[in-house]
């Protein structure tokens, strides 16, 4: 494996609306670090990108946004999310969640009915009435690009469904809690193709509602769907900037490699 | 904003998992102090031979003679409790040798000979042999085992041979069914490696599942015995209840448990012939506790391995 | 002797030692069945037992047994859950878990007796409660707790973990997310884990002779109220079960007719038992399939 300067690195700053900026953010299993003093401010309405190999600290790094990784490990440094450090121990956990959703790398739809699938967290955060629970399934079924699919066969278990199916629901059941913002581990790693070309339509047409953060190993899906773009490399980010420019004119060795598949 | 109120104040949900956590706590609590109270109140009232009633535990433990409710020759109650504990760990190691070549038979079948169907089959006849209750164990050995013993060999046909015979049928599903679960865990390239080298099917068995095995089949093993070792009824339905120094297989003899529950219902509570009995009792739980300490090394020494 | 001989016997005496098992099992259940069948008849199932004449019947012992299973359900059941939950979602790993795990082995390795004696000296004489439905319940409990818990406990961790991820990420409280997601996944393990729990402690006897008591007095099946000495359903009196009966006939032997009455009411305790065993195999593969398929 080539040696690369982990101490040099580009991070560009943009003028738009921030969704959520981390400052020094580090991670550690244990005695072990993981992830070294991110800071990266992530623009609104717009898709980010988070690109490395495997074990590079990405999904690790996109965890810690919504505190997933509580349970598993120690993150230090600052989160801020609407001038709240969300990574202090005073805040409400549950709260973040509800704010910044995440869909995972692996469908994970709930033992349940399609509907229930989605109207489940909606009813335990005290949604009753029925009017208003069948219109936040058809909507976010919709705007999920499954709607057509399902919309016959609502109270199927949701066990049945084919993978793709499977991971739209699972963004349907994310954004039905209208959430800032979306993050997206992986989405696609598990899909077939035609499944991966309807995800991507779908965050399309969710960028104008949401602020997504998307980790990918898929390079062609970072630059078709992306407007930022995050390079990992060990732990450490060594190159944020508009994809566009990440994909053709990058500024870090390591950048360069991983893109042109030179690299490991 | 409001948001930003929301993030920083509690909620529902904050609520919710305290009170989970305090029902979950609360459960376990639960376990915990009855556990703890299952040892002291048995360790205490099993104390009470000896601290009460002044009998010298080592002449608990070696003494042939039992008479805690009458006085004896010299004087004094006699509680020596060394016959019902040679026939508890006599008939104990007894059902297990003989239960553990079927129970390894039954292990290979399973898991190696015939994993589909076989295996299936046996599982059910596992399940079976587990779901008889031990009073019907018990009514089995006193309506088929005794008369056949009092026929081959005389006697009564109560005795060591007929409480073995009904253990034997009682500790092989607890051996057999751990028995499996330690062949099934051998991962299946070592076996298969063996096979490609051209060893036979037995020496495979033998040689490589087995010897992976070892520490597994020994749990279960011990596991067995500790179910042989406490069992109660159905011993004390075969046994003859004879508190006497075991002088072979067939006459009739006296168990830990068989004695305790025979005599716990015959003695007043407080008197020495009652705190005798719960001193067996505690010979009980402390050998329960010896058979999870023995499970505990076992699993200790193969994991390092 | 070369390899090929000792390979063919030693496979040929696992068949036989495989082949000898299973005839134990058939002629121990046939010889149950073939014996104690004849004896079950209406009158068997409906009249009331006797000490000292032949002829006595189960009707008590096969309702004490089965309101005493039901007592020790509702008495263990919530506790196991519990404790259940707290072992797959919230123990943390650290000696205390260790410690906590070593004390629920410790309960499931002691022996019935034992905690049926000290049940004997906490409940009957300690508390007063004497011989009586509640006491014997307790001592079920207590002789369940330990195996309905790990049950619990591993239909629980069966469930994969992305479904708590899946859970917490929309903002539900990891209670919720127990009980809303985890917990409905888990149950047809959870079903197939009481009504096999429910087989042993129909059968227990050890643990009963000394709570639960070795009388059945006459009771009135038409006297529904609870604290009524004379009620069925009065939980403080003593009731001799199913399988106490057994062995109370058996060893006192003064019923003429023991051995009949013995194998008749084995018979119906191993039928039962067997009926348990198919209807958690069958419960837990309908419920499976009713979750993972269409419906």
């Amino acid at each position: 494996m080539k040696k690369y300067n982990l101490d040099e690195n580009l991070i560009a700053k943009f003028d738009n609306e921030k969704a959520i900026v981390t400052n020094s953010v580090d991670v550690f299993y244990g005695n072990h670090q993981s992830i070294f003093n991110v800071n990266l401010d992530f623009p609104r309405f717009s898709i980010t990108a988070l690109i490395g190999s495997s074990g590079s600290g990405k999904s690790t790094f996109l965890r810690c946004l919504n505190r997933m990784n509580d349970s598993i490990a120690n993150v230090d440094g600052n989160i801020m999310y609407r001038d709240v450090d969300i990574n202090s121990k005073k805040v409400n956990v549950y709260e973040v969640r509800k704010q910044i959703g995440m869909v995972f790398q692996r469908p994970n739809p709930f033992a349940k009915t399609i509907r229930d699938n989605v109207t489940f967290a909606l009813k335990k955060h005290g949604i009753k009435d029925k009017e208003e629970l069948n219109e936040r399934v058809e909507s976010s079924l919709k705007e999920a690009a499954l709607w057509d699919e399902v919309k016959d066969n609502l109270d199927k278990s949701a066990l049945s469904l084919s993978g793709g199916q499977a991971q739209r629901l699972c963004i349907a059941r994310t954004i039905t809690m209208k959430p800032d913002i979306l993050l997206l581990d992986e989405p696609a790693s598990a899909l077939d193709p035609i499944s991966t070309a309807k995800i991507e339509e779908t965050l399309k047409n969710l960028k104008s509602k949401y602020t997504i953060i998307i980790v990918t190993h898929n390079m062609q899906q970072a630059s078709r769907v992306s407007d930022y773009t995050a390079f990992f490399h060990s732990g450490h980010v060594l190159e944020f900037d508009k994809t566009a420019k990440i994909f053709t004119t990058p500024k870090i060795q390591a950048t360069e490699d991983y893109i042109s598949g030179d690299f490991g | 904003m409001e948001i930003k109120k929301k993030l920083l104040r509690s909620s529902k949900e904050t609520r919710q998992d305290k009170l989970g956590k305090g029902i979950s706590y609360l459960s376990i609590g639960f376990i915990i102090l009855l556990v703890s109270l299952i040892l002291y109140f048995i360790i205490s009232k099993g104390l009470s031979t000896f601290t009460q009633n002044n009998v010298n535990i080592w002449d608990f433990l070696t003494k042939q003679d039992w008479s805690p409710s009458s006085i004896g020759k010299d004087g004094k109650p006699e509680v020596g409790a060394l016959p019902m504990i040679i026939t508890s760990f006599g008939i104990t190691i007894l059902s297990a040798i003989l239960a553990t070549p079927f129970a390894i038979a039954i292990g290979i079948y399973m898991s190696v000979i015939s994993p589909k169907r076989g295996r299936k089959f046996l599982q059910i006849i596992i399940e079976m042999l587990v779901g008889i209750p031990s009073v019907v164990y018990g009514f089995l050995g006193l309506t088929i085992i005794v008369p056949i013993n009092r026929h081959l060999f005389g006697g009564t046909g109560f005795g060591i041979l007929s409480a073995t015979l009904v253990l034997f049928v009682m500790v092989l599903p607890t051996i057999a069914s751990l028995t499996v679960d330690s062949l099934n865990a051998v991962p299946k390239y070592l076996s298969d490696a063996s096979l490609a080298l051209g060893a036979t099917r037995w020496q495979t068995i033998y040689k490589v599942i087995l010897r992976a095995a070892t520490s597994g089949i020994l749990t279960a093993i011990i596991f067995g015995m500790a179910r042989a070792f406490g069992e109660a009824l159905a011993v004390q339905m075969v046994i003859g209840n004879a508190t006497l120094m075991p002088k072979n297989l067939i006459t009739p003899a006296s168990t830990l448990t068989s004695q305790l529950t025979t005599g716990i219902g015959n003695t007043v509570m407080g008197t020495l012939g009652n705190n005798a009995l719960w001193s067996l009792a505690l010979v009980l739980l402390l050998m329960s506790l010896v058979f999870n300490i023995i499970v505990k090394m076992i699993g200790k020494r193969g994991s390092i391995k | 002797m070369n390899p090929k001989t000792t390979n063919k016997i030693a496979i040929g005496l696992i068949y036989t030692f495989v082949a000898i098992v299973v005839a134990i099992l058939v002629s121990l259940i046939g010889y149950i069945l073939v014996t104690g069948v004849p004896h079950i008849s209406w009158h068997f199932l409906t009249s009331k037992s006797q000490s000292f004449l032949s002829g006595g019947g189960i009707r008590d012992q096969l309702f004490n047994s089965v309101y005493l299973l039901f007592l020790t359900l509702c008495l263990s059941f919530p506790i196991a859950l519990g404790s259940g939950i707290y072992l797959a979602e919230y123990a943390p790993k650290n000696w205390i878990t260790e410690v906590i795990r070593t004390t629920i082995e410790v309960l499931s390795s002691l022996p019935s007796v034992v905690v049926g004696l000290f049940c004997y000296l906490l409940f009957v004489v300690q508390m007063h409660i004497g011989f009586s439905i509640l006491s014997g319940a307790i001592a079920l409990t207590f002789f369940n707790l330990p195996l309905l818990t790990r049950n619990i406990e591993n239909s629980l961790k069966s469930v994969s973990h992305l479904q708590r991820e899946a859970g917490l990420s929309l903002g539900l409280s990891q209670w919720k997310t127990i009980t809303g997601i985890i917990l409905p996944a888990a149950v047809p393990g959870i079903i197939t884990g009481i009504i096999l729990s429910a087989g042993r402690v129909f059968g227990e006897a050890a643990a009963l002779i000394y709570t639960a008591g070795q009388s059945a007095p006459i009771i009135d099946y038409t006297n529904w109220n609870v604290f009524s000495s004379s009620s069925f359903l009065n939980p403080m009196r003593p009731a001799e079960t199913l399988a106490v009966h057994i062995w109370k006939v058996n060893s006192e032997g003064i019923t003429p007719d023991a051995n009949l009455v013995s194998s008749g009411s084995s018979a119906v305790l191993i039928i039962l038992i067997l009926l348990f065993n198919l209807l958690a195999h069958w419960i837990g593969n309908l419920l499976y399939k009713k979750m993972t398929s269409n419906f």
